[in-house]
Formats: C-alpha cells, sequence, structure tokens
C-alpha cells in the first residue's frame, strides 16, 4: 500500500500549503471568530477553493469532478489543519455528498453534486442525536405518509447545517435505535415547513446546528438510496469523511507540536532554553513518536480505501481513535509547555487546543471507534 | 521459461529436497532458534542440517557477494528466494548477531582482508558472535566504559570486564569496546576489536535474571592478547563505529519484539484467544469491557506500528533518508511488547502466577517467563530514557 506521496500528490500538496498560507493562516480563524461571522468559516475564501477545484476532488468528471482519490482530498485537509483553516468539505463533499454519490439517483446526483462541484450547493448530514456520535443510534422516525414521508425528531451537532442549501437526514423508517436495519436517507430542504434549524457558536469559532423536525412531509423522490438500508450507503460514506477528518487532524496536530518545539528552543529560564531540561525533552520526544505513528495509521487508512480493502473500516477506526489520543495529548501539552501565554487568547496555541477537542468528538470518541474496530474484528 | 521462472521452480525444489520437516512452521519460542557456531544452542539435528545446507548455498544471507559468503542474488531473486521460503513456512536457519550487528559495520568500516576473513564465517553460521559494549561503570553512559586495551608492538593485551554480554558463554568470538587511549577525551579514545573467546584469560559467568533464565554473561579479561590485525577501522576511531552498531541493535530488536514464535501472545488473534479463555465471553465478545477495551488500544497501536516500520521500508526505497528511526522503533516497539505481556499477564489472572510444576499449563508458564523476560526490553540496547534522549536531540534538535 502506498505510504509515501505520489509526485503529483506532493505537488498537490505543496500548491495547497502556499495558498493556505498566503490567503489563510490562524489570523484569518480568528478573525473569523471575533466577526462572529455568519457561515463559520470565509465564503471568499471557499469561493477560490472551489476555483482551484477542491470542491470536487473526489466527485466523478461528469458532476465536473476531478475523479482522484481520497487521498488527494486528505492533502487537502492536512493543510487546511495546519492553520486551522474552515471549510464546508466536510459537512458538503465527505458527508452528505459522499451519501448522495453513493446511494442516489442520476437526478439526484445531477441536482446536488454538479452544484456543489461548482460551489453553488452547500450541503449537510443530519444524523446524530444526543451528545456522542454513534450512527445506528437513529431515534428520528420517518413514517410513510402519502406519497412520501413524514419525519419526525430533533439532530444535533449537524456541520454547516445553518448554511446548508440541503440537509440530509438520517431517519428510521422501522426498527429501533440501535439496529442497522431501518435507517433511510432523505434530503429535506430547510424551508419545508416544520423544518427548524438552530445555530450554535462552538470554542473553535465555527458553527453546528441543532436541526428539530416536527412533522416535515418530504415526497418520496427524497429518499436517497433503498428505504430501510441508508446504512449500505451511510457506512462507507462516514469511513470516507472520517479518513479526511483523520488527516485534517494530522495538519492540526502537526502545526501544534512545531509550534510547541519552537517554543522550547527560544524561551528562556535559569538562563538557558526551557527545551534542555530533560522533564520536557522526553514529552517532546514521546509527542513526536505518537505523531509518526498516527501519520502512518492515517496514510494506511486512506490506501485502504482507495484501493478498496475489505480492512478499511478497521483501518479508519483505528487511525481516528489513535488521532483523537494524540490530539488530546498534543493539544494538552502544548499548552502546558507554553506555560502562562498559553492559555491567553492572545496565543494562538489555545486555539489548536480548542479544535482538538471537536475534532475529537467529531465523527465518534475514541471509546466509540475501539468498540467499532472490536467489533469488526470479531470480539 | 524465463530466467526468473527458472530460478523459481529450481528453488521450490531445493527446498523441498533441502528443508526438514520440522524446520518449517513457526517457532516454540526464540530459545529454539539456531544459533549457529560451535555451541549447540537451540540445536537439533534438523535445525542444524538446515543451517548448513543454506550457509553452503550463500542463501542464508542471500544478497551478500559470494566472496564474502552470499549468493550475490540480485533484489528479484532475492524476492523470490524468500517468497519460496515464506511459502513453505521455512524457519530462519540461524539467529546471528554477526549478520544483525556486525556485518554492517564490517562492510562498512573493515579493510577488505577482514571483509574476506570473518564475514563468510558469519553469513554460514560457522562462528557465533557476541557483543562486549557494556560494562558495570558504563551503562547507559557507554562511552566512559575502563575495559583497556593496550599497545604491545604485535599485538594489544585486553584487561577489564563486560556486562550484559548476550549469550557469551554460548559464543565463539566477541566484538569488543576498549579503551585505547586513555589519556583521550572519553568518546576519543574507543577502539572496536574483535577477538576469540577461546583466547587465554577470557572468562564468563552467566547472570540469572528475573524470567529465571539467564541469556546474559559477566565476561572477564585478564591480559588478553589480540593480534593488530583484529582491530577494526582507525585506532582511537571506535565510537563511530560503535554508535553505528547501536542502530543495526535497535533496529533488530524492534524487529524481534514479540514476532516469529509461537506462544500465543506473540501474535496478534493469540491475544484474544487468551481475552476468550480467561476472561470469558458474552454475546460474541470479549465480556469484561474494560479488558476487550485495553486489548483494542494495545492491537490498534500494533497496527499503527507496523504500518510505521511499512512507511520508514517505503521512504528508504525512494530515498528518503531514515534518520534516527531505529530510535523510534526500539523505544516502540520494546515498550508495545511489554504492555502486550502486561495485559496478557493481567488477563490469565492468578493462571500467571504459577512458576512450574502443577496446576499451571506450559503455555501458561511460558507466558509468564515472557512477561518477566520483557522487562529487559526497555533497557537492553539503550533503555528508553536514552532512545528519548536521542529523539529530542537528533529529530527534534533540542539543545543540550
Amino acid at each position: 500500500m502506498a505510504m509515501v506521496l505520489s509526485e503529483e500528490q506532493a505537488l498537490l500538496q505543496q500548491t495547497a500549503r502556499e495558498f493556505i498560507d498566503e490567503n489563510s493562516p490562524v489570523s484569518a480563524l480568528r478573525q473569523l471568530r471575533d466577526s462572529a461571522a455568519p457561515a463559520g468559516f470565509d465564503r471568499g475564501l471557499w469561493e477560490q477553493m472551489v476555483e482551484l477545484g477542491w470542491s470536487g476532488v473526489t466527485l466523478p468528471e461528469e458532476l465536473g469532478g476531478m475523479a482522484l482519490g481520497w487521498l488527494e482530498l486528505a492533502v487537502l485537509f492536512e493543510e487546511c489543519g495546519r492553520t486551522l483553516t474552515a471549510h464546508p468539505l466536510l459537512s458538503t463533499v465527505a458527508l452528505a455528498g459522499e451519501c448522495v454519490a453513493r446511494g442516489g439517483s442520476d437526478a439526484q446526483k445531477q441536482e446536488q453534486l454538479g452544484p456543489v462541484a461548482a460551489g453553488k450547493r452547500l450541503l449537510a448530514l443530519a444524523l446524530q442525536e444526543g451528545a456522542h456520535h454513534d450512527p445506528l443510534q437513529v431515534a428520528t422516525t420517518a413514517q410513510v405518509h402519502s406519497d412520501g414521508y413524514r419525519l419526525h425528531g430533533t439532530k444535533t451537532q449537524v456541520l454547516d447545517g445553518h448554511v446548508a442549501d440541503e440537509l440530509l437526514v438520517v431517519a428510521r423508517s422501522s426498527g429501533e435505535p440501535g439496529e442497522r436495519d431501518g435507517l433511510s436517507l432523505l434530503l429535506v430542504d430547510p424551508a419545508t415547513p416544520g423544518v427548524r434549524v438552530t445555530r450554535s457558536a462552538m470554542i473553535d469559532g465555527r458553527n453546528s446546528a441543532t436541526v428539530e423536525l416536527e412533522s416535515v412531509d418530504v415526497s418520496g423522490g427524497c429518499l436517497v438510496g433503498k428505504v430501510g438500508r441508508g446504512a449500505d450507503v451511510l457506512e462507507p460514506a462516514l469511513d470516507r469523511a472520517t479518513a479526511v477528518l483523520c488527516a485534517e487532524m494530522l495538519g492540526t496536530m502537526t502545526a501544534a507540536f512545531e509550534k510547541t518545539i519552537e517554543y522550547l528552543k527560544t524561551r528562556e529560564q535559569f538562563g538557558v532554553a526551557i527545551g534542555s531540561f530533560q522533564g520536557l525533552k522526553h514529552r517532546a520526544a514521546q509527542m513526536f513518536v505518537e505523531l509518526e505513528l498516527s501519520r502512518s495509521i492515517v496514510l494506511d487508512a486512506l490506501s485502504a480505501l482507495d484501493q478498496g480493502s475489505d480492512r478499511a473500516p478497521q483501518l479508519v477506526s483505528c487511525a481516528k481513535a489513535r488521532c483523537n489520543d494524540t490530539i488530546f495529548l498534543i493539544g494538552n501539552e502544548a499548552v502546558q509547555m507554553h506555560g502562562g501565554i498559553g492559555v491567553t487568547d492572545e496565543e494562538d496555541i489555545g486555539l489548536y487546543l480548542k479544535r482538538a477537542r471537536v475534532v475529537q468528538f467529531t465523527l465518534g470518541n475514541s471509546a466509540y471507534h475501539r468498540d467499532r474496530f472490536a467489533r469488526l474484528e470479531g470480539y | 521459461m524465463s530466467d526468473i521462472e527458472h530460478f523459481r521452480s529450481e528453488t521450490r525444489d531445493w527446498l523441498e529436497a533441502n528443508c526438514p520437516a520440522a524446520m518449517r512452521g513457526p517457532l516454540g519460542s526464540t530459545d529454539d532458534l539456531e544459533w549457529g557456531g560451535r555451541g549447540a544452542q537451540g540445536r537439533t539435528d534438523d535445525s542444524k542440517r538446515w543451517l548448513d545446507a543454506m550457509g553452503e548455498r550463500g542463501w542464508i544471507c542471500p544478497d551478500w557477494p559470494a566472496e564474502y559468503g552470499g549468493a550475490g542474488l540480485d533484489p528479484e531473486h532475492a524476492r523470490v528466494l524468500s517468497d519460496e521460503l515464506r511459502r513453505i513456512q521455512a524457519r530462519q536457519p540461524l539467529l546471528s548477531f554477526g549478520i544483525a550487528m556486525l556485518s554492517p559495520v564490517l562492510m562498512e568500516f573493515g579493510n577488505e582482508e577482514q571483509k574476506r576473513r570473518f564475514l563468510p564465517d558469519i553469513a554460514s553460521g560457522r562462528i557465533a558472535w557476541c557483543q562486549g559494549y557494556s560494562e558495570p561503570g558504563a551503562g547507559s553512559d557507554l562511552a566512559s566504559l575502563q575495559t583497556r586495551a593496550e599497545d604491545r608492538g604485535d599485538h594489544y593485551l585486553v584487561n577489564g570486564q563486560k556486562i550484559w554480554t548476550s549469550y557469551a558463554d554460548k559464543s565463539d568470538w566477541i566484538f569488543c569496546l576498549v579503551r585505547t587511549e586513555p589519556d583521550a577525551k572519553k568518546h576519543d579514545g574507543i577502539s572496536f576489536l574483535l577477538f576469540d573467546m577461546q583466547s587465554p584469560g577470557v572468562t564468563v559467568s552467566p547472570i540469572q535474571l528475573i524470567s529465571g533464565r539467564s541469556p546474559f554473561c559477566q565476561t572477564f579479561f585478564q591480559d588478553v592478547e589480540v593480534p593488530k590485525d583484529q582491530l577494526i577501522g582507525p585506532r582511537g576511531g571506535g565510537w563511530t563505529i560503535a554508535k553505528r552498531l547501536l542502530q543495526h541493535e535497535r533496529a533488530m530488536i524492534s524487529s524481534l519484539s514479540g514476532v516469529g514464535t509461537s506462544s500465543p501472545s506473540a501474535n496478534r488473534s493469540g491475544s484474544i484467544e487468551i481475552a476468550r479463555k480467561y476472561c470469558g465471553e458474552r454475546d460474541g465478545k470479549i465480556a469484561d469491557p474494560i479488558a476487550r477495551d485495553r486489548l483494542t488500544q494495545i492491537r490498534m497501536d500494533e497496527y499503527s506500528f507496523s504500518a510505521t516500520l511499512r512507511r520508514a521500508g517505503e521512504e528508504a526505497k525512494v530515498g528518503i533518508p531514515p534518520g534516527p528511526a531505529s530510535s523510534i522503533f526500539k523505544l516502540y516497539g520494546t515498550e508495545l511488547n511489554q504492555r502486550r505481556h502486561e495485559i496478557i499477564v493481567e488477563m490469565m489472572g492468578t493462571q500467571a502466577l504459577g512458576w512450574e510444576g502443577e496446576g499451571f499449563s506450559e503455555t501458561e508458564l511460558q507466558e509468564t517467563r515472557e512477561w518477566l523476560r520483557s522487562k529487559g526490553n526497555s533497557i537492553e540496547g539503550g533503555t528508553s530514557e536514552i532512545q528519548l534522549n536521542v529523539i529530542a536531540k537528533r529529530v527534534l534538535g533540542l539543545p543540550d
């Protein structure tokens, strides 16, 4: 499996890094937060990303995409992660977009994904209920009603849900929460009567939404994939979205780590650089090792996805659990090693800590992914 | 038939005829490995036959040039050989410190005469080597070693003591760090010397470990005469060689961490079987949710570690320099191995508390001994703390 970037991928990485460094340094996120930007990301920057083709990396050519692999998209996520750049690629392309790409009819793909590639449409996946990601724990119902479905329920942590042009709602058409069978995916226009979208500002300067669905009627044509078989579409899409989120985490923790090492080399106490103290050196070296292992398993998971390996789901869970634990370690250590300045708003490292916790809980915490891994491995 | 297909079929026939049935399939433990040399460690008739057959053909080190005891195979032919060996689950014919540690530095620092003299006996397993590094006063601070080698005209006279010499009691020759320049700065006065363990004045005494086994020895040198042509590299230039050899040693230790034996904990599914057996099962899951979660953490780390080894291999292939990667592997591989043994022992509960005799199965006793043995993993070959120092300095560039 490819664990080293090809020449083309390395070039893509370099181009992306130059673009992000120039157009979206960490100060851009700070500005976004301080101005309480309504979208939670910079629409002008998003337009530039679309021009570069980022919205269509994984989409087929006939829809205006580039039909590249998930490793290529991951390269972009990693670069965005380095400077904490906010963008709607996760919600629109990797989550909801990928579900439509996998399960949607030709008409749905044309209607939804063509405009996504062109940067004219934002999508959001309304999946989570309650405080934790657990995709089968869906209580929201989709009852058959005249020629369509009637939806009831409340969705939380809907990334970019407050700006999405279309919501993809995961609802239960049969069965009980926790069961794999009985999930159905439905496209819902947020303007439909009975839909209430509430924006919530998060610690990382971004937004998610709570989506309440009260007797929301949608037509049968809104169903994506087969009724009751939504998990078949959802699970592979979640694996891909999780893998690119892991790549973003790599970027974020690498940057936080490098910033911290730089600080250890320049901050002086007792007349010497604090990085000369063994109490800090060993902790820095431990972080480096964890970071290297994280990078390897993320690359392994992405290669497995691109090669269609049946072990990809395990590897994705392995990658997410490890990235969660490593970003937790590095985020906390980075703040501690920065000392007093590390807990001030003025210093950027705190922004990394806040983002660390958000990505850690997004698409599954470590306990969730360890349980899933064990289940997939049959114990 | 192309040359490579011809080679494959010829290799297959030869292996069929020459690899004894007992030399196929996984090992009982690393103690069952053939160590070569004059001694008989791990030796059976079959292991000796397998060693000699492979050695004679130059297939123990197939990619080495023929004049150094290899078969001069190019990468493509070497890969075919290793595929065919794997296909019949052939055991490694030899576990050799000479191959893993000494040969790469001989290739790099030895003169042509020394290479032709020493490498063929390493490649065939005729001579077993041990490592004379640590001393009672020089553990992590290896460069403070005090064993003296005095210039006596046509030979060096060696006096001093080594400790933690692995399998010194079963080895034929030693590669040994000695101080030739007592007045130089500590890193500049060290030389790298090879000599026969049967030389007059060499005595060896095994050290019993907490596992009950004695893989390490104390080694004493009293007026040992060593011919001058057995000095490798420049006199006083031994520290550079010593450090390079340590990189190879660390790579060997991390690759040996718990792989290649049939003890249940040594393979991935083995720890699951142990969990099922000792913690029970409910609805297809390990019944103890905490044990299941901790076991998963370790398995995930095993996945990540093996992905890292593969990534380093691929990076090396495209010319990205390995750097001090061996320190990461040594550190993580050994600590992971220890964590694996710890959870096995915890899951086995009181069945892991047996020392010998009735009440405990052979496997249980073996797991317990291996857990105790693993305590040395993060100490031998440079402690974990030394590896962290190396990473902080060489990789991260943190100041002294």
